[in-house]
């Protein structure tokens, strides 16, 4: 059994900072990822990000990654544990790790889940064909290891994920015939459809995708328009000649440690799906388990890297280390935070998060 | 379309929206009754793919909303793991 004073699940934007920032006032960490190096998501992040300096805007996701990566290696407070999965969570707050062939039990004093989101999929007739991919797969695919997941693509879903990896199939010199949005809007922010749309990419908002063609595997896809109800509107269907269809139909939270351990959940569409109910201060309604990034609701990685700096102060300072210090830190988190979710673009979370302030104020 | 194929929900055990469909009317609401008689949820993924995608028919089958059906049981462990390795459970590697 180890003992530790924090153990951060996922090494992701939110597990890394939260890491640095408790680590940096003087707590004991171990920082579990289940990938083979850290980052998340950060590491097939290309592009450009927004917000403010603090958040590092104007920086490409990857250089973000690097960046803390290491101040997390260089950190004597952290210990990495690379390859190792969060098994589970038990009554006894011990959380059990598999890494590689061995399994690790951990007893922490504190525990910050930061386990992140996965890929949402959708059921069509021959779904299961090779050449159907998740906008998260095939990022992987071109971004980490340089392969192409096909010649032509359909892109289902036009929010930032679907928007900014159609940009980046661009880029890789692969065609993406059309982007399909089922909603009547384009989710994702006007300046990524913008430079898809100058590319000459047509984006069809309400349009779903009926089928994938192909016996082997995809050839091609059957869309078609939707009413403002939702249904497929008769004689609107058309084919169109894909070798990969890419689903960037959202993401859910992944909930099962923090359930595991105890912790309420509340389903709250805004923030993508069941997320554990937790304070301001982001703690769970189990006292001494934070939880932070996509997990707490699912947002950007500029938000996970504050809510992960918050989180990581917070669990320190309740341990007694450097209380004034974290204090400070708390206090510019909140703004950071504030100031993120502000402006039109914020709406959707900042409403997400009043609901799930009304439900916590009920449980 | 064409000639019937089947939109896979479970791509781990192979269970089809037709399936999901069929048990829902049938009355099986739960996630979790409809994990047990399919295996839909008990793969390598634990339900991260099916489940939204449940949850999601049985609202609509149902006429409710998602947030008032029965929250399913996330069991460990979350991904598969040897049992050798459980069972040597502990601080020391485990011996082939």
């Amino acid at each position: 059994m180890k003992n530790v004073d924090i153990a951060i699940v996922g090494g992701g934007p939110a597990g890394l900072c939260a890491a640095i920032t408790a680590a940096d006032l003087g707590a004991k960490v171990i920082l579990v990822e289940q990938d083979d190096a850290l980052g998340g998501q950060l590491v097939k992040q290309t592009h450009m990000f927004f917000g403010s300096e603090k958040q590092h805007a104007g920086t490409r996701g990857i250089d973000i990654g690097t960046m803390l990566v290491e101040q997390v290696e260089s950190n004597p407070n952290i210990e990495i544990m690379l390859n190792a999965t969060a098994m589970g969570y038990y009554p006894d707050g011990v959380l059990g790790i598999n890494q590689e062939e061995n399994f690790i039990k951990i007893k922490p004093l504190k525990m910050i889940l930061a386990t992140g989101a996965s890929e949402r999929m959708i059921a069509f007739p021959n779904n299961d064909l090779p050449g159907v991919f998740g906008a998260g797969a095939v990022q992987t695919l071109m971004n980490v290891y340089g392969i192409k997941p096909g010649k032509r693509v359909l892109m289902v879903g036009a929010g930032n994920i679907g928007l900014i990896v159609s940009y980046q199939l661009l880029q890789a010199g692969v065609e993406v015939a059309a982007i399909v949005e089922g909603s009547p809007n384009i989710g994702g922010y006007l300046v990524h459809a913008s430079k898809i749309r100058r590319l000459g990419v047509p984006v069809l908002t309400s349009h779903t995708i009926l089928e994938a063609l192909g016996d082997r595997e995809v050839t091609g896809a059957v869309i078609a328009k939707l009413d403002e109800k939702w249904n497929i509107i008769k004689g609107t269907e058309q084919t169109v000649v894909v070798d990969t269809i890419c689903l960037a139909v959202g993401l859910t939270p992944l909930t099962e440690l923090i359930d595991q351990g105890g912790g309420k959940l509340a389903y709250i569409r805004e923030l993508s799906g069941y997320v554990p109910i937790h304070n301001q201060e982001l703690e769970s309604t189990v006292s001494g388990i934070y939880v932070a990034g996509d997990l707490a609701g699912v947002e950007e990685a500029s938000s996970a890297m504050v809510e992960g700096k918050l989180a990581g102060a917070v669990a320190a300072k309740a341990l007694g280390y450097k209380p004034k210090a974290a204090e400070q830190i708390i206090e510019e988190a909140h703004q950071e935070l504030f100031d993120l979710r502000s402006g039109p673009v914020g709406a959707g979370i900042r409403a997400g998060i009043s609901k799930l302030q009304e439900v916590r104020q009920r449980c | 379309m064409n000639e019937k194929k089947p939109a896979i929900v479970c791509r781990c055990s192979d269970v089809t929206l037709e399936q999901i469909r069929d048990l829902i009317r049938k009355g099986y609401t739960s996630i979790d009754e409809i994990k047990r008689i399919t295996r839909a949820g008990m793969g390598p993924c634990q339900g991260k793919t099916c489940g939204p995608i449940i949850e999601r028919e049985i609202a609509q089958i149902t006429g409710s909303k998602i947030e008032s059906l029965a929250q399913h049981r996330q069991r460990g462990p979350i991904k598969g793991i040897k049992l050798g390795t459980l069972a040597a459970g502990g601080d020391h590697k485990h011996e082939e």
